[in-house]
């Protein structure tokens, strides 16, 4: 239990989370408050989750919407475990998010909407908020939101609907106020906001929002806060960055130091959607977009503009990804360059389309008849959505290929502050195209890599056609069993052969000790923050995220030789430990979780734990 | 286009012997392919296009080895799908000239739905549509199109599915130009090619088309030597809507049915006038669906209309955005709306 003292407590890191109606505008808190935390500053991490219905109706279990923003003084790889404090606007949101409240933890509610009627659409047979062991296990401050808010705003010509909405800035206000965070970045994001269009709302907002402040300043003079003491962050120039946003720059990115156009294709999917949203907006860089009738017409105009000499990008989400398999042959057959992005998310088929999951890692290596193999490379927090993109890109264009970029509804709808990178230390990326001044033979290759050079339409006596029919060298259809069998295997020694161009592994810890943490995709932060405090106490266990599922790391044999055991946490049923032990003939050990929901922290934690133990 | 060429020779001059590939041509013998093939060759080096800029898509089905056998840029992509990889082609580039080679399955059972979003889109293209009534690679199932009790192999006591009537699916659609034409008169195939490749916009040109194998003479009632005079209705701009031998017969509206009469005894005004630039489809559809058993089957251009198109309306856009908000840089890619500083 918090103890309840006059003054400040120093914390290191809080995770607080933001829950209600999904009318309830917890997103906004949720983003208000990570934008106030930036600029103390503090190293932050945040995940939405919100149901898939667009409005279920108000006050159900259904329509809970949540926020999470973990914020601290030191690293924050990750959204945080469970909240220390959990803010909600009604029955429901609590019914939902309770149990994921730390023992203590604080529990901010707006007492108002604890009607009968609410309670009953939560399930709940009496009031929890009058229910001793509720009590007794949570620092519970009841506030009647709903009424503050309504006689703050007593003098607002704002119609009483209205008023009603500006509820959620009044938990946001008394929250600042328990954390101390300043007001500022607030105001002047509602000013920028409504001001001109919509002064009488501004002023509502704001006015709440004190409202919220001012009340734990006057009314809860002897409630323990919380400081969270400014991050010692790296130099630089920041921005937040969701990882649907960061892939879309990293595309943008990459098409420009190749200095090919970008079209992207896209169907809209949950939770893959934004990518397209977002590079709909960049038509003044010139990309240019189509949202496609259907995910096989998605991938199918992108395969179309890389024919024709610019990068074409798809993305997708799994039950997207199946649609698209046989097009991802064609680019492979016909060797053109190609990015398809799959934002994971719990399947099979309709699955779980707001939750994340790490399911489709196989799908992307094999998931294609024939021998049809493709690189596949991963993000593995939201901002690094920008380098796993640009390397996709790069790969693309560079071996002539498709390249499965994975990424995941955790990092896709998660955001963090993002280090702007410096253009300069971006690699170039060369690909050019055949020379029309000699002879074109479609399926020469440069030498030292296997690729193909790629002419493309509008060039001068280049002409020629490609297609999925098995072909010889000229590009000539060819049924010849050894033709077939020479031209499978230059396919697969060019994909294998991108491994030459692949940095070493990162590698946290010593390379040799008694566990190795080995993680691929969205699970590097909590496996980092698992593995760095492990250290920090002394255990022998390093840890290593893959950024390249297909070829993997050169260096990665050696690694997993240098530790007693190999823990593999993903969120599947251990799809990449499969691999890594028909791949390197070692007792690989699987942490797997298909929750729908990212690591904990302490989940890897324990295992390591019962690992170096055993 | 962005993409800078090197070393680019001036443009030559082409002929028909250019286009013909080292490939050897798999139709079976007797195939109308050859024809429109032929046909599609000797289009070309009239159009004023460089050879090196068409491109021509298909999909899959015995049409659809077409780009082989043309000496241009080709690509042989998956079965229906050739309109995505064509709006990708010319949405990229489009001083292309792209043209898309398709069947009546390729385009109108696994493709329809892509089929139906290129014409609605109005991407300028040029869709030519084999109809043969049959699947031909897979060796002679009914087809989207085959008639009401069409027996093959998997439809041994008749195929049960109302057939799709391609120029409808294509006005449906809205497409701006929707044209028929046969496999046995290529100066008529020429012609009606030339004018879709001189639209600007979606081209859908149906070419009633021969399988000898699988379906042979399935098109005699409409276009043989016996039955063309009194079966085919000859489509030109401003010309009234004759046919027969000796053009004796016309096509008047009476209520909201077409009519056959003589046109001999026709009054001033009576026969219909072709006016392919209507844009009410009434009339369009009402010359589509004119054939057997009762009228004679209309080759030509059906419907002619202008609309933007597709790809002019992106490049448009992205033109307007750079006015709008300066061409994109570095620094506004990585900075975004906001961005902190720590020191």
């Amino acid at each position: 239990m918090t103890p309840t003292t006059r003054g400040f407590r120093e914390m290191k890191s809080v995770v607080v989370r933001f829950a209600g109606d999904s009318g309830d505008g917890m997103q906004i808190v949720g983003e208000r408050f990570t934008d106030t935390s930036v600029t103390v500053p503090n190293a932050i991490a945040t995940f939405p989750d919100y149901p898939s219905e667009i409005r279920a109706p108000i006050g159900t279990i259904a329509g809970v919407s949540a926020f999470q923003v973990h914020f601290g003084s030191l690293t924050v790889l990750t959204p945080g475990d469970e909240p220390d404090a959990l803010v909600v606007m009604n029955p429901a949101a609590l019914a939902v998010h309770l149990y994921d409240l730390v023992e203590g933890g604080l529990l901010i509610v707006n007492a108002a909407a604890f009607t009968r009627e609410n309670l009953e659409m939560a399930n709940f047979m009496t009031n929890p908020l009058e229910d001793p062991a509720v009590l007794k296990k949570y620092e519970v401050i009841a506030i009647d939101i709903t009424g503050l808010t309504l006689e703050a705003l007593k003098d607002s010509p704002l119609p009483h609907r209205e008023k009603l909405r500006a509820k959620n800035f009044f938990a946001l206000g008394f929250t600042y106020w328990v954390y101390s965070r300043p007001l500022e970045p607030t105001i002047d994001y509602i000013n920028s906001k409504w001001a001109a269009k919509a002064p009488d709302l501004a002023a509502a907002n704001i006015r709440v929002l004190k409202a919220g402040y001012f009340l734990g300043e006057t009314t809860e003079t002897t409630r323990n806060r919380y400081m969270v003491a400014r991050a010692e962050i790296e130099p630089g120039t920041y921005r937040k960055i969701s990882g649907n946003e960061a892939i879309a720059l990293g595309l943008i990115a990459g098409a420009k130091k190749a200095g090919r156009a970008l079209l992207f294709s896209g169907y809209p999917i949950t939770p893959a959607t934004a990518i397209l949203e977002t590079l709909a907006s960049y038509q003044h860089f010139g990309v240019k977009t189509v949202q496609a009738e259907d995910e096989i017409a998605a991938i199918g105009v992108a395969l179309g503009a890389s024919f024709a000499g610019q990068i074409g990008v798809t993305a997708t989400s799994g039950p997207g990804m199946c649609l698209k398999s046989e097009f991802i042959g064609l680019a492979v057959s016909a060797e053109l360059p190609l990015v398809v992005v799959n934002v994971q998310r719990g399947g099979p088929s309709t699955g779980l389309p707001t939750k994340t999951e790490q399911s489709d890692l196989l799908q992307a290596l094999f998931g294609r008849h024939g021998e049809s193999p493709v690189p596949v490379v991963a993000a593995n927090s939201p901002s690094d959505g920008f380098r796993a993109a640009f390397e996709a890109v790069r790969i693309a264009l560079e071996y002539s290929t498709p390249v499965i970029l994975l990424s995941d509804g955790y990092l896709a709808n998660g955001s963090e502050p993002w280090k702007l990178p410096d253009v300069a230390s971006l690699p170039e990326i060369s690909a050019p195209f055949a020379d029309p001044s000699k002879p074109y033979v479609a399926y020469a290759r440069n030498p030292a890599t296997g690729v193909r050079i790629q002419a493309i339409p509008g060039q001068i006596g280049l002409e020629h056609c490609l297609g999925g029919l098995e072909k010889d060298l000229h590009g000539t259809i060819s049924y010849d069993p050894e033709n077939h069998s020479e031209m499978t295997r230059l396919r697969a020694a060019k994909v294998a052969g991108v491994a030459n161009s692949i940095p070493p592994l990162r590698v946290i810890g010593e390379h040799t000790g008694k566990v190795l943490v080995l993680g691929w995709g969205g699970t590097h932060g909590a496996i980092t923050s698992a593995v760095e405090a492990l250290q920090a106490e002394g255990h022998a266990v390093t840890s290593t995220n893959l950024r390249y599922l297909n070829p993997l790391p050169p260096d990665l044999g050696a690694l997993l030789k240098g530790f007693d055991k190999v823990l593999i946490p993903e969120l599947n049923s251990g799809q990449l430990c499969m691999l890594i032990r028909a791949r390197f003939l070692i007792d690989a050990v699987s942490l797997p979780k298909i929750k729908g929901r990212p690591f904990k922290i302490s989940e890897i934690r324990t295992r390591i734990l019962q690992l170096l133990n055993d | 286009m962005t993409t800078e060429l090197q070393n680019v020779p001036p443009h030559a001059e082409f002929s028909r012997k250019d286009l013909v590939t080292s490939n050897d041509v798999r139709w079976c013998p007797g195939c109308g392919d050859y024809a429109i093939l032929n046909s599609l060759q000797r289009t070309f080096p009239e159009l004023g296009v460089p050879r090196e800029n068409f491109v021509i898509v298909s999909g899959i089905g015995c049409s659809s080895r077409f780009p082989y056998y043309m000496n241009t840029y080709g690509f042989h992509s998956i079965h229906g799908r050739a309109p995505t990889v064509a709006t990708g082609i010319k949405v990229a580039n489009p001083d292309l000239s792209v043209w898309i080679v398709t069947g009546d399955g390729d385009g109108l059972s696994i493709g329809g739905n892509h089929m139906l979003h290129l014409l609605r889109r109005n991407v300028n293209v040029t869709v030519l549509l084999f109809n043969n009534r049959i699947y031909g690679l897979t060796k002679g199932q009914y087809s989207p199109t085959s008639p009401l009790g069409t027996r093959t192999k998997t439809t041994p006591t008749g195929s049960i599915d109302n057939p799709i009537h391609p120029l409808l699916f294509a006005l449906g659609a809205e497409a701006t130009f929707i044209a028929r034409t046969v496999d046995n008169n290529p100066k008529h195939m020429v012609e009606i090619f030339t004018a879709a490749h001189q639209h600007q916009g979606v081209s859908f040109v149906e070419i009633l088309q021969n399988c000898v194998i699988f379906n042979d003479a399935t098109w005699d009632p409409v276009y043989s030597k016996e039955n063309r005079d009194s079966q085919m209705l000859f489509l030109e701009t401003g010309k009234p809507l004759l046919f027969g031998k000796n053009k004796e017969k016309a096509i008047r509206i009476t209520g909201l049915a077409p009519e056959i009469i003589d046109a001999a005894t026709a009054a001033p005004n009576e026969i219909l006038i072709h006016q392919p630039e209507q844009s009410s489809p009434l009339y369009s559809q009402m010359l589509a669906t004119l054939g057997l058993p009762d009228f004679p089957t209309p080759v030509g251009v059906i419907r002619q209309i202008q609309r933007p198109t597709y790809e002019s309306l992106i490049h448009n856009q992205g033109e307007q955005a750079k006015t709008k908000r300066g061409t994109g840089t570095w620094q506004e890619l990585l900075h975004g709306d906001s961005t902190w500083t720590v020191a």
